[in-house]
């Protein structure tokens, strides 16, 4: 009777850890389904299965006809875009809930999107920046992203790097960069602020294979090094940091940790497309839904998800209102806010 | 002997929570510690499993400074216990449970590890609720979860704090009860930080009375728990029977000494 019971939870537990690998399995199939859905929507038809070929094709040879120069050249860089910034988006907030111990906390509760605002503002109003030539934006934007997450990480020495401090530093450092832009923007020509303020709504209008390498190598190692840390963050997460300590985890130095790679992938990702909101709130938080908060299924089912999610959001923007192409940012929000609050509505368990 | 503390002292900022601690724990033995709220139960519990690290003092546990342990060498030897609290991520009771086994894991967890969370399950008959979310249990389930944690790093020592606060009187007994089947079965040591005098006498074989960061008092439960430390400690009248060696504290009355004197 009793070994029989136990047989029970032992396959019951299997069966549970079947659903969150089914899960994860899911949406890598759902990415390149839709991915191939999107490239075949715009003002050129082109059928799925033209689109699977061509893509086959291309990444061995040069495109050869107009058609698949589209898909290759144009409709390409934006999926893979989409896909590796809502993935990196995703991974960050999924990780930054963990450590920080708060379902509403996002990197860019660590001030890193208002700071990215004021590099990119500068580019765009002052033209200047650390960087010449065509990546002016993207180099100060993503130098001036990582500084609020240095002044948290000095702060964190004397004050301990408990979540309450880095979350009322983060809010603090979003305040004065969001007040100094203003100040920008005050002064700026009309187009420069509306340049400025459409870049910090977040857009995938810059998508070349240029950029693609190197965003997908920064994803691929902060994907990693997060990876790496799920155990420690399963632990701080579920025990919280005394008893973190107690079993062998070092919270403050994990809790740096992490914060350093997911702002480096934040920043990474924002300073070339801008701040794409809601992505890093949501999709952690549909997965979590779906398949519970161990991070080692989590982080990887939040990335995909979130690389699904951008792209779904991205194609919505591209043709609900063609040939007018909406910035994605407008999208995420306006789709992220009521699927959130339904989710909220909807939800079976106790959450938070 | 497993647990020799010499001299200990432990300040927060400017309060001295621990005031020169000197004592000694054996093993398969279950030691309550008693006190006011404030006089250093909870980090004198901290201190031995370095979640705090004392200024002045040491803790030997098996003949080895705490200060020499590792963080991962003391998770495996003591376990810690803290009072029931609030998740703020749904986690279920399993995966509570296998948090215990992170000081021997290293990226995968291997079959033992499942292994050793099924055996715990199995010990504290928890195996029923594996897969309910931690936040829906009540609050005796709850603490029983966590001790099941505990147990799933194989401590020697087991460090509790207040595990009964919160609990009705059939959990109290109940887990008071688990705590002590585990100490003499598995030969460990636990120390529980504990507030109802009732159940430290009846469950536990020596008790620390603490008062101000010092020990005031130790020993077997009636020497320690006598009218005349109780009031001095707690400042509360009491009367104590003696039921065939099982102690019962009735409180009569507040006594506040410095009223006393004014009188």
């Amino acid at each position: 009777m009793m070994d029989t019971t136990l047989l029970q939870v032992k396959r019951e537990y299997e069966r549970y850890i079947g659903r969150k690998l089914l899960f994860i399995i899911f949406t890598s199939t759902l990415i390149i389904m839709v991915a191939g859905i999107s490239a075949t929507l715009g003002s050129y038809s082109i059928s799925v299965l033209e689109v699977y070929s061509t893509i086959l094709k291309c990444l061995i040879s040069h495109p050869e006809n107009t058609k698949e120069s589209i898909i290759w050249n144009l409709r390409m860089p934006r999926i893979i875009l989409a896909i590796i910034s809502g993935a990196g988006l995703a991974s960050s907030g999924a990780m930054t809930q963990g450590i920080l111990r708060n379902p509403l906390a996002t990197p860019y509760t660590l001030g890193i999107s208002s700071a990215a605002g004021f590099g990119a503002a500068i580019a765009i109003i002052l033209s200047k920046g650390i960087f010449a030539g065509k990546y002016v934006i993207v180099g100060n934007a993503f130098l001036f992203s990582l500084i609020p997450t240095f002044v948290i990480l000095a702060l964190a020495r004397f004050k301990g790097a408990t979540p309450e401090t880095m979350i009322l530093a983060g809010i603090a450092m979003m305040y004065i960069f969001s007040a100094v832009t203003t100040i920008l923007m005050y002064f700026a020509r009309s187009e420069a602020v509306k340049s400025a303020y459409l870049w910090m709504v977040g857009d995938l209008g810059r998508a070349s294979w240029e950029i693609i390498p190197t965003m997908f190598i920064s994803l691929l190692i902060c994907f990693t090094l997060l990876m790496w840390k799920t155990w420690d963050v399963n632990v701080m997460m579920i025990a919280g940091d005394e008893v973190a300590k107690s079993l062998g985890v070092n919270p403050e130095r994990e809790r740096i940790f992490v914060m350093l790679v997911s702002a480096f992938l934040t920043a990474s990702i924002i300073s070339f497309t801008g701040t794409i909101g809601f992505i890093c709130l949501v999709a952690p938080h549909i997965c979590r839904m779906i398949i519970g908060s161990d991070y080692r299924y989590l982080l990887p089912a939040s990335t995909l998800f979130g690389g699904t999610l951008l792209l779904t959001c991205d194609t919505i923007a591209r043709t609900i209102l063609a040939p007018v192409i909406l910035p994605v940012g407008v999208v995420t929000n306006c789709l992220g806010g009521p699927m959130f609050l339904y989710l909220l509505i909807k939800r079976k368990k106790e959450y938070w | 002997m497993k647990i020799r503390i010499r001299g200990l002292e432990f300040s927060y900022s400017s309060i001295q929570a621990l005031k020169d601690v000197t004592i000694d724990i054996y093993e398969s033995e279950i030691v309550a510690v008693v006190g006011p709220n404030g006089s250093g139960k909870s980090t004198l519990l901290k201190c031995i499993d370095k979640i705090l690290k004392p200024q002045k003092g040491v803790i030997l546990i098996n003949g080895k400074d705490v200060k020499d342990f590792s963080q991962i060498e003391i998770a495996k030897t003591v376990g810690y216990v803290p009072q029931s609290i609030k998740q703020f991520f749904p986690a279920t009771v399993f995966e509570v449970v296998l948090m215990g086994r992170k000081p021997y894991l290293g990226w995968r967890c291997s079959r033992k590890d499942l292994e050793k969370v099924f055996e715990v399950l199995k010990l504290l008959n928890i195996k029923n609720i594996a897969m309910r979310d931690f936040n829906e249990l009540s609050g005796g389930q709850q603490q029983k979860v966590l001790i099941a944690r505990a147990l799933a790093q194989e401590p020697e020592v087991l460090l509790l704090d207040e595990p009964t606060a919160n609990l009705d009187i059939k959990h109290q007994l109940e887990v008071m009860e688990i705590i002590r089947k585990i100490v003499k079965e598995k030969g460990i040591t636990a120390i529980v930080a504990i507030h109802d005098l009732n159940l430290a006498s009846r469950y536990t074989d020596r008790i620390v009375m603490m008062y101000e960061g010092k020990i005031f008092a130790a020993g077997e439960p009636f020497s320690v728990l006598t009218p005349s430390n109780i009031r001095t400690v707690y400042g509360v009248e009491v009367k104590v029977i003696n039921d065939n060696g099982i102690i019962h504290i009735i409180p009569l009355q507040y006594a506040c000494n410095m009223y006393e004197s004014e009188w």
